[in-house]
């Protein structure tokens, strides 16, 4: 290793932090919880309110919630466009895939077996 | 993407070794990002098993069976304040690491016992939640539509639950053993399924809890 006096020679720079930036470094956490607060409350009201048209909530709230999600990967698990997080990014790109695939997938199956398959009620009353 | 070409080459120049390319950091990532990316694979599988537990949800909210709907049992203002709690432990989690990088050992420990607390705090209000349903006879086994729910919001509720005991054990290592290299490692793992566990908290009170009382 180039640095003998080290220990641990898998220490590589960015792994510690200088005392001198912890007010910075604390800085982009309280950007990013102010970034969530502000989105959370959004949701928060707009679900109890009258302000947003009624059919379009779940869709707002839906919106809002991709936002935080956004907020919270960049601020608090600094999932960025930098070189050191490009397998992070593609690794996460994947997993919406399989995320999107399974719920809206499951979503979109159900509603139309739901449409086509008669209801109970009926079906009792035509075995009669 | 070129740093994907960068990591294949040193891979290829190290004799193929993955084990030669994290430990010359020279050549290629740090063992530091080589273990945080495979804690990620781990963390991208696991909001894909939330996935499909939000799957059923999602398909089975009508199925109340002439049962309690969402808008009769959700009570906003507990969520609320469950949201708090995870929002700022999770930034406690990361003030906890800048302390652990630093080596401030009262900065870490105290970050790290607000973690704690405010995780704690957000298991015994979802508990005391889970049991007021019950006893109002809304339980798992009441429709289909409360079994996705309580098999969605408790396995995120183990989760968390899974991730104070971590904590614990991480207060414990450093203590132990202080702020050595690989500890620091699994301190990073740690803060990635913390903040990981406030995300999907993010897409359960948005879309399981809000749209759930929403007026339609």
């Amino acid at each position: 290793m180039s640095n003998p006096h080290e220990s641990h020679g898998d220490v590589a720079p960015g792994d510690e932090i200088d005392p001198a930036e912890i007010p910075q470094a604390i800085g982009g956490y309280l950007i990013g919880l102010a970034l969530a607060t502000l989105l959370t409350c959004v949701s928060f009201y707009i679900a109890q309110s009258m302000l947003v048209w009624q059919p379009s909530i779940p869709i707002a709230l839906s919106v809002l919630a991709l936002a935080q999600m956004g907020v919270h990967l960049v601020f608090f698990l600094h999932i960025t466009s930098g070189p050191d997080s490009v397998n992070n990014v593609m690794a996460l790109a994947f997993g919406l895939l399989i995320v999107a695939l399974l719920v809206f997938g499951s979503l979109w199956i159900m509603t139309h077996l739901d449409h086509n398959v008669m209801p109970m009620e009926r079906m009792m009353q035509m075995q009669r | 993407m070129s740093a994907l070409a960068e990591n294949y080459q040193g891979a290829v120049a190290g004799g193929g070794h993955a084990q030669q390319l994290t430990e010359e950091p020279e050549h290629g990532p740090s063992k530091r990002i080589v273990v945080a990316y495979g804690f990620w694979i781990f963390l991208i599988s696991d909001i894909i098993l939330f996935a499909a537990l939000f799957a059923s949800y999602a398909v089975l909210t009508d199925a109340t069976a002439g049962g309690p709907r969402g808008r009769d049992l959700f009570e906003l203002p507990i969520v609320a304040f469950e949201t708090a709690c995870l929002l700022l432990s999770t930034v406690f989690c990361g003030i906890a690491g800048i302390g652990a990088q630093a080596r401030r050992k009262g900065m870490y420990y105290g970050a790290m016992a607000a973690t704690f607390v405010l995780g704690a705090t957000f298991v015994a209000i979802e508990l005391h939640e889970f049991a007021t349903m019950i006893e109002a006879g809304a339980g798992p086994s009441r429709s289909a539509f409360l079994s996705a729910f309580f098999a969605l919001i408790g396995c995120h509720g183990l989760h968390v639950s899974a991730g104070l005991l971590w904590l614990l054990t991480m207060m414990a290592q450093v203590y132990a053993k202080g702020f050595r290299a690989d500890i620091q490692r699994r301190l990073l793992c740690f803060a990635l399924f913390w903040h990981t566990l406030d995300i999907i908290w993010v897409a359960l009170f948005s879309l399981v809890y809000l749209v759930g009382v929403a007026p339609r």
